[in-house]
Formats: C-alpha cells, structure tokens, sequence
C-alpha cells in the first residue's frame, strides 16, 4: 500500500486548486447543512475509474495528511488509489475504525456502519465520514428524514444499498452524539446524511 | 502554473487566497462539517495567528477565511453598525484578501460576519451568518477546568447551569442575562450563542440561513444549521423574554428593533437608536421618521462603507 506511485498514470486533478475546493468545500457544506438536499459537482473533474466527480471533488475539498482514509477493497491498487495517494497526500489505513474519512464504492460489501469510528464521548467530532458511492441518487427506497436542517421532512431514495442499511443509520442516528456522518454519491452528485438526521423507513 | 484564483492585486499579495493557507482552511472545513453534524457541539480546531488580536474576532475571520470565494457579498458588523472601526477593517481585509464584493445590505450579503448582533431582517437560505465568539463554553463561569466541562457535555449534565439561573432569579428577580443567554440546541447540547443579546436568540432557532460560531482564542467552532431547535433556557415561572423599550427608535422610529442608548450631553439628554444601522437607514430611506428625525448621528451614517 506504500508502493511507489507510477506519476506518469496519474490524471490531474482542480485545474485552480483553490478556488475549486472552495466551491466544492460550499456544495459539501450546503448540502450537510440541509440534509436530503442535492449538490452537484458538474463535469468538470475527470476522475479515474471507480470514482465519480462527486467523490473526487469530496475527496480533493476535504483529505490531507491529517485525515486516514479506509479506501473500498474494490479501489485498493487501482488508479483510483494511486490519484487520492498523489493529490490528497493522505494516510490510507484497513482498520475502519481509524478512518477519518471512508471511502466506499460498494455498500454490499462494506463494512457496517458502526464497525467505522463513531466518535468519543467527550470528542464526538472524531467520528468518521463515510463517502458512500452508490449507483443513483434516485430509483431505490425512498426514506424520510427529519431533524436539523430539515424544515419539515424530505425523501431520499438511493438505489445499490443493502437492505441492512437504512436500519443501520437509524441505530447510528439512535446513537447521538456518536455516529457517523454519510454523504451519499452518485456521479457527479452528493446528498448529506448526517448522524442528526432521523430516519423514517417507508412501510418499515 | 496560473494562478486562476490571483486578481488584479494577485501581484502584491503575497500569501494565499483568503490569507489562510489550503491546509489549514481544510481543517476548519472539516470542523465546519462535524459541527454542522453535531449542532451546538464545540468542535476543537487549530486556531491560527491572524493579523488582528485574540478578541477582535479571529475566530469569525478564520470561518469566514475558509469558506469565502469571490463570488460572495460579504457584510461584516459590529454591534449593529456597518461603520465601526472593526467592521470597517475587517471587512477591508476580506475585500483585499479575498476579492470579494462588500456590502452593507444584509439582504445582498451572502456571507455575514458580526459579533453582538444578528441583524434584524430575517436571513434567507443561501447566507451563512458568522458569529465571533469570546467564550464558547456556557459552563466556563461555572466549571473552569476544560475536563470537566467536557464531560458535562458528554453526559448531558446540566443541572449547574440550571442552578446559576435560579440564583440569578433569586437575586435579582429575574432570568434575563442580557446578552450570551445559554441555550438548549436540539434538546442535546447547551451552547453560548456569542455575546449576542436576548433579543436575537430567538433568530437562532428555525432560521433559514446557516449559523457557524468560531472561537479563536479558545479554538472552537460550532454551529446551528438551518430548521434546528433552538431554546433559551428557562423556568416554567420565569420565562424567556427578550428586551423591550418604552421609547422607538429616535430617527426612523421602529418600534420592534433592538434599540442602543446614546448620551447626547452632561444635562441628561438622551436618544435612542436602532443598533443595526443598515435596518435604520433603509427603514429612513423608506419614509420612516422618528422623533429626533434629521439628527446630525443620521448624517454619520451615511459613509460610504469603503
């Protein structure tokens, strides 16, 4: 995992790094801000394969050396691990519970939820962030969130989620002020799901 | 390569777009979001040195630092005025930092940065309110020792605070703080809404914009998304209430605005005026006119910001 990275495959990332991260880092922050909602990226970023925009810019607005990342086995090895190595200049870990950041392009195969880190007690800030990639933000279960950020209630419906998965945030959401926080990806866009946010599982 | 973010100043600056450097706005960044996540949770950050003391608002400067971009308007107030020497400077440096457009209509403004005052037109989706904190800890007064206070707010131990209220209604008869009254976020966490008066904690709760707080000296950040609860405490025999005046504003006459008493001589005289000095203004432009109407402390006003 600390092999040397091959510089002439890696694909360039923000052409004005920081302007762009500034824009992304205001989509990301809106869209936690207000749960449920949708921020989109545009196609600008040109990510390598097993990551969509909507991640990358996640990815490029939020990770530095400060922030372990649990990358999905799916993305270990690849050009995709090679372009957050290079760009974000992160420490990548396996043990989720040290992750900062997680990285997950297949929710079938993840990881529970609440084997990730869900905070301390004293520091719940320390909890990670789970950037979920799913197939769309649209043809799946629709579920109702409520709480902060939410003027009354909203739907989302991601689709490519195990059928575990909205239990398992509502037990992380049971949790406050431990959980973790879920913006789900899909493309070149991102909607929030942070551990605040209650869960309404529709005929469930 | 080119640097896209530089300006027509981008020779002459010297250090990086909005003063911070990009890893320490990611940090802040990543704070903003736990603290959005966790409303009314102190999230600890590396404070940064900034080119004004500890008290002149480094920690709203350093939110507003890593979250500006050129596209934004930003309006910065102290106390209500737009026209105050540390209004007037720092919003001078974000014009010069960060490119970024400045305005005095808190309707325009996108990002907002104050100390005591929230202003009083209602914000709107879209603007994020910067709040520059002195003390983050409610419970500092009570419990010195960080530790402590941490864990008080671990395990929802709140009674001292409850405590300090009582004795401040048994001795003074009364429950009112005046400014910085604490209050319940989401019935979870209790939080220090800034030295903000009474009078504008009920603007906390359910708003439509952003609320993001920043402490530089105590290195904290924390913050109160949009549609939250927000409860100032109190006693079922002693509620909540915020300041009220006999007397309306003396130059535009509103009779709803928090109102600051201004000494016009050594007889006595006295006016008073609306603290937020752009709601003034427009209510005047408007045709509003109060008793002492055409007063020379109207003429002031009417500075350019810049």
């Amino acid at each position: 995992m600390s092999a040397a990275l091959e510089l002439e495959k890696i694909q360039p990332a923000f052409a004005d790094p920081v302007r762009e991260s500034q824009i992304a880092f205001r989509k990301i922050m809106e869209a936690v801000a207000r749960p449920g909602t949708r921020a989109d990226f545009g196609s600008d970023l040109h990510p390598p394969a097993g990551l969509g925009a909507a991640a990358a810019n996640v990815a490029l607005a939020l990770l530095d050396f400060e922030t372990p990342v649990w990358l999905d086995p799916a993305l270990r090895g690849t050009d995709a691990e090679a372009w957050v190595r290079f760009h974000c200049g992160c420490p990548l870990t396996v043990d989720p519970a040290a992750a900062a950041f997680a990285i997950v392009t297949d929710a079938k195969t993840a990881p529970r939820l609440d084997s990730f880190n869900l905070g301390d007690a004293r520091y719940p800030d320390r909890s990670t962030t789970v950037i979920l990639q799913v197939e769309s933000l649209d043809d799946g279960e629709a579920v109702i969130l409520s709480g902060p950020g939410v003027k009354d209630v909203i739907a989302v419906a991601p689709s490519g989620l195990p059928e575990t998965f909205w239990g398992q945030m509502q037990d992380n959401n049971a949790k406050f002020q431990f959980g973790v926080d879920v913006l789900i990806v899909s493309g070149s866009a991102l909607t929030a799901v942070p551990r605040s946010s209650n869960i309404q599982i529709q005929g469930g | 390569m080119s640097v896209q973010t530089g300006s027509n100043n981008a020779p002459e600056r010297y250090y990086n777009y909005a003063y911070l450097d990009e890893q320490t706005k990611r940090m802040i960044r990543r704070a903003i979001l736990k603290a959005l996540a966790i409303p009314g949770y102190q999230v600890p950050f590396g404070s940064r040195e900034m080119p004004v003391p500890y008290g002149w608002g480094t920690g709203g400067i350093q939110l507003t630092a890593a979250i500006v971009g050129p596209d934004d308007v930003y309006k910065c107030i102290d106390q209500g005025a737009d026209d105050t020497t540390n209004a007037v400077s720092i919003r001078q440096f974000f014009a010069k930092v960060a490119d970024v457009e400045t305005t005095e209509d808190t309707s325009e403004a996108t990002i907002i940065q104050s100390r005591h005052r929230v202003p009083e037109k209602p914000l709107k989706a879209g603007q994020v309110m910067v709040l520059q904190v002195p003390q983050p800890e409610p419970l500092r007064f009570l419990e010195p020792r960080e530790t402590e206070t941490r864990a008080m707010h671990a395990y929802e131990e709140y009674g001292l605070q409850y405590v300090a209220l009582y004795e401040r209604v048994a001795r003074v008869g009364r429950i009112n703080a005046g400014a910085g009254h604490p209050v319940m976020v989401e019935e979870r966490y209790l939080m220090s809404p800034s030295p903000i008066p009474a009078f504008d904690n009920p603007k906390l709760g359910f708003s439509e914009a952003i609320y993001l707080l920043g402490a530089g000296r105590e290195k904290r950040i924390y913050a109160v998304p949009p549609y939250t609860r927000v409860r100032s405490l109190d006693f079922e025999d002693h509620p909540f209430a915020v300041q009220t005046w006999d007397e309306n504003c003396a130059l535009c006459g509103a009779d709803d605005a928090y109102l600051d008493e201004v000494v016009l001589d050594d007889q006595g005289a006295k006016m008073y005026v609306c603290s937020d000095s752009h709601h003034c203004a427009e209510r005047r432009e408007a045709g509003h006119v109060g008793p002492m109407a055409g007063h020379q402390l109207a003429q002031a006003e009417k500075e350019p910001a810049q």
